[in-house]
């Protein structure tokens, strides 16, 4: 099977080239000593740990028992991504979350898309994530996900080059986006010289854009918008990172006991008595958000939320309901939803996928299941999978029953060899496998900070990248050519190899 | 702001002015525990801590008696002591972090910080080696938190309710600890009449005034012997002595009066009347009332504003 590494043009690395994005990162990374590289990793640990950047993991103990408190493993080299390639990607995404917003809000008005006899009907009405609710609820800009997380991988087409593919969409609560900003600034602390020497593109704006698109999600009739960010609470995983959220947007970080809703508006209990709330970024799963519509018994929501949503004196984002859209039964329907919807060619690639509701597809799946991924439709976390190559004989024949009595929760992929990044393990940099999650923004417009977070599965060999199960993260650069916008201090030592002659040509012609 | 934030910062101020406030007591009975003195006045001292925090029954729970080992683990690092000092640390920073957003980086770090150091400092053996040296640490960690809110704070509402927290807790605890030192002393604490006990006295009312960083002060502000009635009188009466139930009251009625809502009038009126009572007491009077009626009442009429406080900010019923 074919391989591609990031960095280096072929495995294993011993006498590889390095790609030319990673050149002068290379000439930086064969000065530093391995024990240079280990005290900042310590470093590193030990900030992430003050800062309390920690995710909780039930019924776990660290060594002095101080409780149930992880922290996700950082890695020290980044991963680099040349902007020419990003600039394609960030269209792709653009098109493709404006596809899926407009089938959200397909979905739950005239289901053109369905008359259309794209997608069958009974993949809507069976999908544990439709909200019936939701018929025929508007909601501003007639956007539905206002905060996308599209898990993009890259893998070796048959010539070995190269090619990027989404492999899930996330619609509901996607997170990590506050890692993405903490391991920028702790590359930015911990190697200064590098972002001297490197023009990489920064994050930092993300909380700005975030705010952004969360007040031009309001309605218009609230001119001045009250934003909250609503969370299950300090015991949540990603507990960390609404309170982040909301301290870096200065929005309030309520919990559902924080609000209440009196003839059909959401307030918060204030030192000053209520105050309206216009927008909440809730961190919280739909079936939680109302314990008069959904679970019966949540506190984590607030009783009569979803009357003053369908009311319009509230704004949910995500909006209910847009799981329909995320799930893995319907991923491989997005290529068509944008064909049908924008009469485009879809930019990014969907990895092929077999749905074992089909005949056709599910014999193809148990006849080929050690070759193939199978997921769950409505797993996440990468729970409820079997790949296939790394399984035993006795859990392929285990899940192919486990298929064979419900099909329809089932979809089947090739196994991605997923590209690999030189990681800091150990035994010192060995490639591992990584993954991109962009954020991707949408209210009046839809727009993303360059890049997103990289996942990197720890584990030797290992494809999955979640924190639950062993991954960890890296910085992760879009780097601009060198003198784009003209000369800055470390173009000079390039101007004096170069002449100076390619900076002036571009601006020229910028 | 949220009244759930309002309460987490007024609460994980009131622990870490508890963690303190119990810091400098043991600190003040292991220190003189060293002096020469008979078993009975160091036993006396113990006995003092937990008189003070209400603890006898539950440390009888669990220790046969009272010894400085099993006082200091008690009241240290018994996790089951709502009251000891990890316990305390440990609210102040479970409250903390259920408001991080409201608080600055610095200000948030520095609990974070503490929370991580004390298990450290607890381990097993470390403690034991230099309890001074680890009451001298939880002082300073208190020290750093009240600074770095000062120092990073803006001083809105958050910072109103997180000084309310600190000054009422004070006020709470000065008052147990000059009732408790001077309840120990029975009615001799007036005049000694032999040089043993006059040296005794001496070692007594200096402890009290240390354990509050009262000491130079006195001398300072009187030029004389310690004279318990000067030693009460600066810890209750005195405005510009940071830690007198008159300072705190000062402070408790000053942010009160910065985060007044449509409710508060009633539970201002009151703190403004206790402050009066110290701005315009005299010691004289007050012992003549008698000092342990007169803390009682204190006590109880600062449990009641802290008891209104929450009514009217932080737990609002609607």
């Amino acid at each position: 099977m074919h391989k591609f590494d990031e960095m280096y043009d072929r495995l294993p690395y011993e006498g590889a080239g390095i790609r030319q994005h990673y050149q002068r990162y290379d000439q930086w990374l064969a000065k530093q000593p391995t024990e240079v590289m280990r005290s900042r990793r310590e470093e590193a640990e030990m900030i992430f740990r003050r800062v309390g950047i920690t995710f909780a993991v039930y019924g776990a103990k660290d060594e002095d028992g101080a409780g149930t408190e992880r922290l996700i493993p950082f890695d020290l080299l980044p991963r680099i991504i040349p902007a020419d390639e990003w600039a394609a990607m960030e269209k792709g995404l653009v098109q493709r979350v404006t596809a899926l917003n407009r089938f959200i809000h397909d979905i739950y008005h005239d289901q053109e898309i369905v008359k259309a006899g794209i997608v069958p009907a009974e993949q809507i009405q069976g999908n544990a994530q439709f909200r019936p609710e939701m018929i025929g609820v508007q909601v501003p800009n007639d956007i539905y996900s206002n905060i996308s997380g599209i898990d993009i991988v890259r893998a070796p087409d048959s010539s070995g080059k190269g090619e990027y593919y989404v492999l899930e969409d996330n619609l509901r609560v996607p997170s990590g986006v506050s890692y993405m900003l903490e391991n920028r600034k702790m590359m930015m602390r911990l190697f200064p010289e590098l972002f001297a020497q490197n023009r990489v593109a920064p994050v930092a704006h993300y909380p700005d854009l975030l705010l952004e698109t969360l007040r031009a999600s309001a309605w218009p009739t609230a001119a001045e918008p009250t934003v909250v960010v609503l969370t299950p609470g300090m015991y949540n995983s990603a507990y960390f990172e609404h309170a982040f959220l909301a301290q870096q947007m200065g929005v309030e970080l309520v919990e559902g006991q924080d609000l209440f809703v009196k003839d059909d508006f959401v307030y918060m209990r204030t030192t000053r008595g209520p105050r309206r709330v216009d927008v909440i970024y809730r961190r919280v799963d739909d079936d939680f958000l109302d314990p008069e519509v959904f679970r019966p018994h949540s506190t984590l929501g607030c009783t009569g939320l979803m009357r003053a949503y369908k009311a319009g004196n509230v704004v949910i984002c995500n909006a209910v309901g847009t799981g329909v859209a995320d799930d893995k039964s319907i991923y491989p329907y997005v290529p068509k939803m944008v064909e049908f919807y924008l009469g485009e060619q879809p930019i990014l690639k969907n990895v092929p996928t077999w749905m074992c509701r089909q005949k056709d597809d599910l014999d193809y799946v148990l006849a080929n299941m050690k070759d193939l991924v199978v997921k769950e439709v409505h797993g996440a976390g990468g729970y409820g999978m079997l790949i296939g190559p790394a399984a035993t004989q006795a859990e392929i024949d285990e899940f192919r029953e486990v298929v064979r009595a419900k099909p329809d929760g089932y979809i089947a992929q090739p196994t991605l060899s997923l590209s690999t990044s030189p990681t800091f393990v150990e035994s010192g940099i060995a490639p591992r496998h990584i993954d991109l999650r962009p954020f991707v923004l949408s209210a009046k417009e839809v727009q993303m900070v360059p890049g997103g977070l990289t996942r990197v599965a720890l584990k030797e060999g290992s494809l999955v990248v979640n924190s639950s199960q062993g991954g960890g993260t890296k910085d992760t650069w879009i780097l601009e050519p060198e003198g784009r916008f003209g000369s800055q201090s470390q173009s000079q030592s390039q101007s004096q190899r170069q002449g100076g002659g390619q900076s002036q040509t571009q601006s020229q012609s910028a | 702001m949220l009244s759930r934030t309002a309460d987490h910062l007024y609460w994980m101020s009131r622990y870490t002015e508890r963690a303190e406030n119990t810091a400098r007591m043991l600190d003040v009975n292991y220190q003189t525990s060293m002096l020469p003195q008979s078993a009975e006045v160091a036993q006396l001292g113990w006995q003092g801590v937990l008189s003070i925090s209400e603890l006898r029954p539950a440390y009888f729970a669990k220790h046969d008696a009272i010894t400085p080992e099993g006082v200091m683990e008690f009241m240290v690092r018994d996790e089951s002591n709502p009251s000891s000092i990890i316990s305390c640390l440990k609210a102040a920073r479970e409250n903390a972090r259920a408001v991080r957003g409201a608080l600055t980086t610095e200000s948030w770090e520095t609990q974070n910080t503490t929370w991580l150091e004390v298990n450290r400092m607890l381990r097993p053996g470390q403690f034991e080696r230099d309890p001074g040296a680890f009451f001298e640490w939880v002082k300073h960690r208190s020290h750093l938190s009240r600074g770095v809110t000062l120092g990073t704070m803006l001083q809105d509402e958050a910072f109103h309710f997180s000084r309310l927290g600190t000054f009422l807790e004070r006020a709470d605890n000065t008052a147990r600890l000059v009732d408790v030192k001077f309840h120990a002393m029975g009615s001799e604490f007036f005049g000694a009449t032999t040089e043993e006990h006059q040296e005794y006295d001496f070692y007594h009312w200096s402890a009290i005034l240390r354990s509050v960083s009262g000491f130079e002060v006195y001398r300072k502000v009187y030029r004389d012997v310690i004279k318990p009635e000067r030693v009460a009188e600066l810890l209750i009466l005195r405005v510009d002595m940071p830690r007198s139930l008159h300072h705190s009251l000062n402070e408790v009625v000053n942010n009160l009066g910065k985060v007044a809502n449509d409710q508060s009038a009633e539970t201002l009126r009151r703190a403004g009347k206790l402050l009066a009572e110290l701005q315009y007491g005299r010691v004289d009077e007050i012992l003549a009332t008698g000092l342990h009626a007169y803390l009682t009442q204190f006590l109880d009429r600062v449990n009641e504003l802290g008891g209104r406080i929450s009514q009217d900010f932080l737990v609002p019923a609607h």
